[in-house]
């Protein structure tokens, strides 16, 4: 069922990375300075490869890292795989690497079957989280290292890997070792280095999250901007799910082995396919609900209709196939709603009392405790905000609601 | 470009160091206040402890002995087994740890504390019992000749040069580092070559420093198996003449320590490239191993 989804938002996300690819040239206008650099690094001519994980299964013993994991990455796209650790998703990026190998499935690049092609002979440029650099080589013979094993001359290697460094802005530090760069110099080398080799596709495990916050965002900007301007298939593995929503064309949520969602980023946050991506991803409010026979769920006084063709309780793997329906769930249900879908009214009889207010700019968020010790987040424009103790209603918005089964 | 120059300005230089491998600065501080006089009362005794031995051996070898010591008959002929030893040792015994430990750290790390376990044994186990049970399973051919004995001696510097590598495989991902190359395009023989080796030039050079100042003065063994090794012909020639043998100790020593020291220095140099720490005798790892995953 999840592979289904997988599958469906795979290819409906095609025409998607097609616009991405347009605003990927626009990067490349807007850069024109650098341009040269990035000619010089090979530009593929605007086609990345396309990338296919089928049915990729693996097992440490008896724990099941990959279970039947189908993906489709399409060429100049990049997909972020985003899930607790231990879900698997550094396991997937480890096969496609070369790294490891599954135990069932195949993986195919651009329609080849590359199971049984070791990773030196992938061409798959891959950015560590850490560590990673040669330490006995400068950041230039870093960047170099591809370029010589693939037996180019000399000349040649040093020129496009200092082309590479001037791309990633390091230019400076062509002659200094690995010791001798901070932790976001260090990771940017590695990016060049991953890039010279003009890979098929590249390959991002963590990179960003040894790094400190700040430093952090720019990279995650640098490495967006240079993906999109070569148009390189990349595959991104992160925990960070700001990371992933503000890096990907696609973000692919993963638990337990198995992608749950693949969708675009906005899609994934406002329409999530299960009760997990909705609570993965972004703030989810659970409000306990009374769900009727005939699809219609009361909750906080109003009646609402429910998504109906979402799956009702992906608790059980591929149970509860049918909907929040007249499938599997009745009686007791949970609906998820976002803190931006309450609202909030100020009324002496209201039945919330309001007992935090977090300042966040524009917006205040108030939690405010309900009958039955249920606390829920609310959104509220900050010159609106009630003060702690207030007495609060709280309401919904008339639009179908997510429900999932009572925790 | 303007984005990419921003960033490259933007970020401050001493952002991440978290990345950064330790080994270099640090203690500064802590030294300039340090020279109390009872650090120098410690100092004194300690080196007395050191240069009264020997300035009382050469005193008794007395000058002239370091002159005649070359003369001596067996002189050249024990000092050449000896570096011939020396240099079939370390050659075996880099051969066979080398591969070895960088196997266990890549494919099988569970094993590490086994192989430290079983390495260290040399150590316990007396040189008589190891002689005599080499000795009893020794096929005849090896019997007959004095490089039986480097065998023996690759057992005894096992726990010395697996932990000199131990240690330098510590010191930096090699796994990390291994996966690195081979996804830039390198098979096994360049990742060794260009990747291991170089890296682990300190930890070598340090393996190799025990194990020849093993050899180099390891009587035990040697005088058992009847050859006469550089250090059973000093205490032979004692019997002669205990000047001229004192003075051949102290030549040895003299030697090693040039030695010695040439190594160190060479490894210090290469670790200030790197970043590494500098110290090549028993290099200690330089970062923790215990990563975020």
């Amino acid at each position: 069922m999840t592979a289904n989804t997988a599958k469906g938002a795979g290819t409906g996300a095609a025409g998607a990375s097609g616009a991405s690819g347009a605003s990927g040239a626009a990067g490349l206008a807007g850069t024109a300075g650098a341009a040269g650099a990035a000619g010089a690094a090979g530009q593929r001519d605007g086609s990345g490869a396309h990338v296919s994980l089928r049915n990729l299964s693996r097992f440490f013993g008896s724990i099941r890292a990959l279970d039947g994991l189908n993906l489709e990455i399409e060429p100049g796209e990049l997909v972020a795989l985003l899930g607790p650790s231990g879900c698997g998703k550094t396991t997937a990026l480890r096969i496609l690497a070369g790294f490891e190998s599954a135990d069932r499935g195949s993986v195919l690049v651009d329609g080849r079957d590359m199971s049984h092609v070791p990773a030196a002979r992938r061409d798959m440029g891959m950015v560590f989280q850490s560590y990673s650099l040669f330490p006995n080589m400068s950041a230039l013979d870093n960047v170099a290292f591809g370029l010589r094993m693939r037996k180019k001359g000399a000349a040649q290697r040093r020129r496009q890997a200092a082309d590479l460094l001037e791309m990633v802005g390091l230019a400076e530090q062509a002659r200094q070792f690995p010791h001798q760069l901070s932790g976001g110099q260090q990771q940017r080398v590695a990016l060049a280095r991953a890039l010279a080799i003009e890979p098929s596709v590249l390959l991002l495990d963590e990179p960003l999250s040894a790094l400190d916050a700040k430093v952090r965002v720019q990279l995650r900007e640098q490495i967006r901007s240079l993906q999109q301007r070569l148009h390189t298939t990349t595959l991104f593995v992160t925990h960070d799910q700001e990371e992933a929503l503000s890096m990907a064309d696609r973000v692919g949520v993963m638990r337990s082995g198995r992608l749950e969602q693949v969708a675009a980023p906005s899609e994934l946050y406002a329409d999530p396919a299960t009760a997990f991506v909705a609570e993965f991803v972004g703030t989810m409010n659970r409000i306990p609900a009374e769900l009727d026979s005939d699809g219609r769920v009361r909750v906080l006084g109003a009646t609402l209709p429910i998504k109906g063709d979402r799956p009702g309780d992906p608790d059980g793997p591929g149970g509860a196939g049918g909907a929040g329906g007249a499938g599997g769930l009745s009686g007791a249900v949970d609906v998820l709603v976002r803190p931006e879908d309450l609202r909030l009214a100020a009324t002496a009889s209201g039945s919330g009392i309001v007992t935090i207010a977090t300042f966040l700019g524009s917006l205040t968020r108030v939690s405010v405790l309900l009958s039955g010790e249920v606390t829920v987040q609310v959104d509220v424009p900050s010159t609106e905000a009630p003060a702690p103790g207030a007495a609060v209603e709280v309401s919904m918005a008339e639009a179908p609601v997510l429900v999932t089964t009572r925790r | 470009m303007a984005a990419v120059d921003q960033i490259a300005a933007g970020e401050p230089a001493a952002a991440g160091r978290g990345l950064r491998r330790g080994g270099q600065g640090g203690t500064r501080s802590g030294q300039r206040d340090g020279f109390r006089p009872w650090r120098w009362l410690i100092l004194i005794l300690a080196g007395a402890y050191f240069i009264i031995p020997l300035y009382a051996a050469l005193r008794f070898a007395g000058w002239g002995s370091f002159r005649s010591v070359i003369h001596q008959s067996g002189f050249a002929a024990s000092l050449g087994l000896s570096v011939r030893l020396a240099v079939i040792t370390t050659m075996i015994t880099l051969a066979l740890v080398l591969p070895t430990a960088v196997y266990v750290h890549l494919r099988l790390p569970r094993l590490r504390r086994l192989l430290e376990g079983i390495t260290i044994l040399p150590i316990v186990i007396p040189p008589i019992v190891l002689i005599v049970g080499l000795l009893e399973v020794a096929p005849g051919f090896l019997k007959s000749t004095p490089y039986l004995l480097a065998l023996a001696y690759v057992v005894l510097a096992m726990p010395f040069a697996y932990r000199s590598i131990d240690a330098g495989l510590r010191s930096f991902d090699l796994k990390t580092l291994v996966e690195a190359s081979n996804s830039l395009g390198a098979g096994w023989p360049s990742t060794i070559r260009r990747v291991v080796l170089p890296n682990l030039t300190t930890a070598l050079l340090s393996a190799t420093v025990l194990t020849v100042a093993l050899v180099l003065g390891e009587y035990t063994m040697a005088s058992l198996d009847l050859y006469q090794t550089f250090p059973v012909w000093i205490v032979v020639f004692d019997q002669t003449s205990g000047p001229i043998s004192v003075a051949a100790s102290l030549l040895a020593l003299f030697v090693t320590w040039l030695f010695l020291l040439a190594i160190t220095m060479l490894g210090g140099r290469q670790a200030r490239r790197t970043g590494g720490g500098g110290v090549a005798l028993f290099s200690v790892a330089r970062r923790d191993t215990g990563r975020t995953s």
